[in-house]
């Protein structure tokens, strides 16, 4: 029986396994991932790290930032914790060998980011997510205790009596199916990008982690607030970091005009001002562009319209010394150089602020089980997350979590009920008939393809109620289809076929929870804009949204009053001071 | 001797003779013109057909026409792709199947197999995750070479055929998926953690690094583990037991580290580790990220010389 089972070996995963170890060396912790952790998509985080350390700034305005960053849909106490313990956790990963970019005394550098109003960023040059993740996963190997089942993915939470007992896991390479038993398991597999067609996420990216919470019985939260990064580079969806922007990159229109004046997002100047224009946050920046492009000044591509990301006055030491990883993608993946020519971007699906509902350690409402990251909803990022805030957050919640989950291990020494052979038995049987195969049915890409358009169409960057209520049904019926659906790879070995059409159920259950949550929230909030109700509701919606599964699998959802600390609700003011 | 060849079974046995000599050459490929004979057959009689053509037929299955499928963009022209083929227990060893994908300007040769899975046969199997040159998931054999597929484009091929295999010098698991679990057993064995000595600072101090310090090690951590180099290697690809250019260089990202404090002597001064190093520079060509781990096994060879002579100079 294992103490702590992790599933997932991102940022958050190999962070929770290291405070396990740390809490007790005793426990058993195992990091179950459906790929080797060091392409755990981490890896593709590029701006930085926030976490206060500058002369000049404070706790207090990394959390108001990130509070009306957030549109007030933050929990304040779990904004006060994260903004407290962020500055810890990233000199904790510089002590275990992460190269930050320096001054040139030898200290940490931090540069400027979207919608804040201080330098809080730390960064590696503009692969920081690549260098936090192999960073924590060399540091594991240093661990004895933390054992890896390396591509392995995990189909079932076992669930008895309130408590989880374990998982059912597919190894990749053999076709084995195991259950794995365990006092606790913390989820830890990132978000579900993958449901929309056209996103920075990588393949891995299908809200696994979210779906088998769901189905256990664990409620989802804010899971209509979608955030579109504003620069993502046309077909292919490869991330161009908001650190060009903070560095001195402008948005311009097929004009060559820096287009986001016109949006209350403040007045152009030479230098980056924080807070204001291209240093706005994601979701105003990406509505902006919808409005450009309603008034025909964006540029046709066949990949769709895009408007121009502008680095060429940065000079090409700069871009070098900064930014190089976006030199590197451009000549790459674009075919251009940022020094000489301008990139096109558009908005593109980047992360999911909601997740699984948890508390502060946590904690979900299912005894024993956990989750943190991107699969997870604490809330620190409300309706809209403010660039930089998310790798803090895999740490400190990756910690949290770990802690909390050995202070169960510990506290919990039962056996395993019966239960859990019998739920392992099902589950086993369930996929063996799978991979039995079926030679009718749609193909799963189709479906997939649906589902991504259908959720484009319906819960993009503006949302109707009509729109949604439309994508509700469809969604339902791709469900019941999915049941159906082709399968021809019958091996045992290394059968991703088999892992598709798992990957597929996880993200229609998921993306069922977006389209009923954006349904059932009649105003406009952050990356959430109805325009059947344009304006915040703060009467009836400064609340989550929790999202069960109903018994007939419908999703379900009801409202959670946000927890409002020192920062009643405001106005939202960027480049107005 | 002839190329080794990558192509080999996952058991010990067969995991040797992969790693020696090319077995079968040209005559593994495979025709095959019908679509349903890829897509549509049951297990046994697609068992079959790969029997049928061990024999060496010369072969090439082809495969053109998806049955159920949208393009964004039409084209008219297509570009062949021939994929290595293995199952373990199916098929006695790796065969070569030719699929037609259509042939489009911005496609990544990872955007076939992607159309090739998702269109024309869903048992086709390899791995991909980030599609952005920094996961290091899709290594693979592109016309000979170790390559990035998401990042080599079908522009760098005229008209094709370009040739898919599995990266050189790992067994096969399946299709174009190779074992790697060998290199992070030695990854592990390198000790790749910052090494310290004494009390550490608190949680509200970081260590002082200049960016100079930095950049002393700082292109040795850019190593993203996709295994090209080790697949370049003709060390390794005879002798499983070098250490090998990746876990050599990571070792060094750690030496070099003005906060290290460790000592990666004794498993790097050895024959299987630096010494091992023929010093012909292959892992250098092939990395993606423009890491140079034959730069790091020579200034090793350095230290460790100097070690040898003045055995109190540590670094």
């Amino acid at each position: 029986m294992i103490d702590v089972l992790i599933v997932g070996g991102g940022g958050a995963g190999l962070r929770a396994a290291i405070a396990v170890a740390e809490a007790d060396p005793e426990l058993s912790v195992a990091v179950v991932s459906k790929v080797y952790p060091m392409r755990s998509h981490t890896v593709s985080a590029e701006g930085g790290a926030a976490g206060v350390i500058a002369a000049g700034d404070s706790l207090d305005e990394h959390c108001y930032d990130t509070v009306s960053g957030g549109d007030w849909l933050c929990d304040q106490d779990a904004v006060e914790a994260f903004v407290a313990e962020a500055p810890r956790e990233l000199i904790q990963l510089e002590h275990w060998g992460c190269p930050w970019s320096r001054e040139a005394d030898g200290r940490v550098a931090v540069r400027p980011f979207g919608g804040m109003k201080r330098e809080r960023t730390w960064y590696a040059a503009d692969k920081t997510g690549f260098h936090l993740l192999h960073t924590l996963f060399q540091t594991t190997m240093k661990y004895g205790e933390i054992r890896r089942y390396d591509e392995w993915y995990v189909t079932k939470l076992i669930v008895d009596d309130g408590r989880v007992h374990g998982v059912v896991a597919v190894e990749i390479r053999t076709g084995h199916i195991e259950t794995i038993a365990a006092r606790t398991v913390i989820l830890a597999t990132g978000g579900c990008g993958r449901v929309f067609p056209f996103t920075t996420n990588a393949a891995i990216k299908t809200g696994d982690g979210m779906a088998l919470a769901y189905r256990a019985g664990a409620p989802l939260k804010d899971m209509e607030f979608i955030q579109y990064h504003p620069t993502g580079l046309p077909f292919t969806g490869i991330l161009i970091t908001e650190a060009a922007r903070a560095e001195g990159g402008w948005l311009i229109n097929k004009d060559g005009y820096r287009y986001l004046q016109d949006y209350d997002l403040g007045k152009p100047t030479e230098k980056p001002k924080l807070r204001s224009m291209e240093l706005g946050p994601r979701d105003r920046l990406s509505q902006a562009f919808v409005h450009e492009q309603r008034r025909g000044r964006t540029v046709e591509t066949p990949y769709g319209p895009v408007v121009y990301l502008d680095l060429r006055h940065l000079g090409e030491r700069k871009i070098d010394a900064r930014i190089p990883f976006v030199r590197e993608l451009c000549r790459s993946y674009q075919n251009l150089d940022p020094a000489t020519d301008l990139i096109p971007v558009r908005p593109v699906v980047h992360y999911v602020m909601g997740g699984v509902h948890t508390d502060l350690d946590g904690a979900t409402p299912i005894a024993g089980l956990y989750a943190a990251g991107e699969t997870a909803c604490v809330s620190i990022n409300g309706a809209n997350r403010l660039g930089s805030n998310s790798l803090p957050e895999i740490l400190v919640f990756g910690r949290r979590a770990g802690t909390a989950a050995a202070a169960f291990a510990q506290a919990h020494r039962q056996a395993e009920p019966p239960a859990v052979h019998a739920q392992g038995e099902d589950e086993r049987r369930r996929l063996e008939r799978a991979r039995e195969g079926n030679h009718g049915g749609d193909r799963i890409a189709d479906l997939r393809e649906r589902m991504q358009h259908t959720l484009e169409g319906a819960a993009g960057i503006y949302r109707t109620g009509a729109e949604l209520a439309k994508a509700v049904d469809t969604l339902a019926e791709l469900r019941e289809r999915a049941d159906g659906a082709r399968m021809d790879d019958t091996s045992a070995t290394f059968n991703t076929e088999l892992i598709n059409l798992q990957e597929l159920h996880t993200m229609l259950d998921v993306a069922q929870t977006i389209a009923a949550c954006a349904l059932n929230r009649r105003e406009s909030r952050g990356a959430h804009q109805r325009t059947d109700y344009e304006a915040r509701d703060d009467r009836e919606f400064l609340a989550h949204s929790l999202v069960y599964r109903a018994p007939d699998g419908a999703p379900s959802v009801g409202l959670l009053p946000v927890t409002i600390t020192r920062w009643p609700p405001g106005e939202r003011v960027y480049g107005r001071d | 001797m002839t190329e080794p060849d990558a192509v080999s079974g996952v058991d010990g046995a067969a995991k040797q003779a992969g790693r020696g000599a090319n077995e079968e050459g040209e005559g593994t490929i495979r025709r095959v013109t019908e679509p349903d004979a890829v897509s549509g057959v049951d297990g046994a009689a697609k068992q079959a057909g790969r029997g049928a053509n061990e024999e060496g037929e010369g072969t090439i299955r082809r495969v053109t026409e998806a049955k159920h499928h949208e393009v964004r963009q039409t084209t008219t022209r297509t570009i062949t792709l021939e994929v290595t083929r293995y199952r373990p227990g199916q098929d006695s060893a790796p065969v070569l199947e030719s699929f037609d994908v259509p042939l489009m300007d911005d496609w990544a040769v990872l955007d076939g197999l992607n159309y090739i899975k998702d269109q024309l046969d869903g048992t086709l199997s390899f791995r991909w995750s980030c599609r952005m040159g920094i996961c290091g998931s899709c290594g693979m054999n592109v016309n000979g070479e170790p390559r990035l597929t998401c990042g080599t484009f079908f522009t760098e091929f005229g008209d094709g055929p370009i040739r898919i295999e599995p990266l050189k010098g790992f067994p096969i698991i399946r299709d174009l998926v190779v074992e790697v679990d060998d290199f992070l057993d030695k990854l592990r064995h390198v000790k790749p953690w910052l090494i310290r000595e004494g009390e550490e600072l608190p949680l509200t101090t970081e260590h002082a690094q200049t960016p100079a310090q930095l950049e002393a090690y700082k292109q040795y951590s850019m190593c993203i583990n996709c295994m090209l180099c080790y697949s370049a290697c003709p060390v390794y690809v005879l002798d499983p037991d070098f250490l090998g250019p990746a876990a050599i260089a990571l070792a060094q990202r750690y030496e070099l580290d003005s906060r290290d404090m460790g000592d990666r002597f004794d498993m790097l001064n050895l024959d299987e580790a630096v010494w091992g190093c023929t010093f012909v520079g292959e892992c250098t060509k092939v990395c993606p990220k423009h890491v140079d781990p034959a730069e790091a096994i020579q200034r090793y060879k350095v230290t460790a010389a100097m070690r040898s002579i003045l055995p109190w100079s540590r670094r």
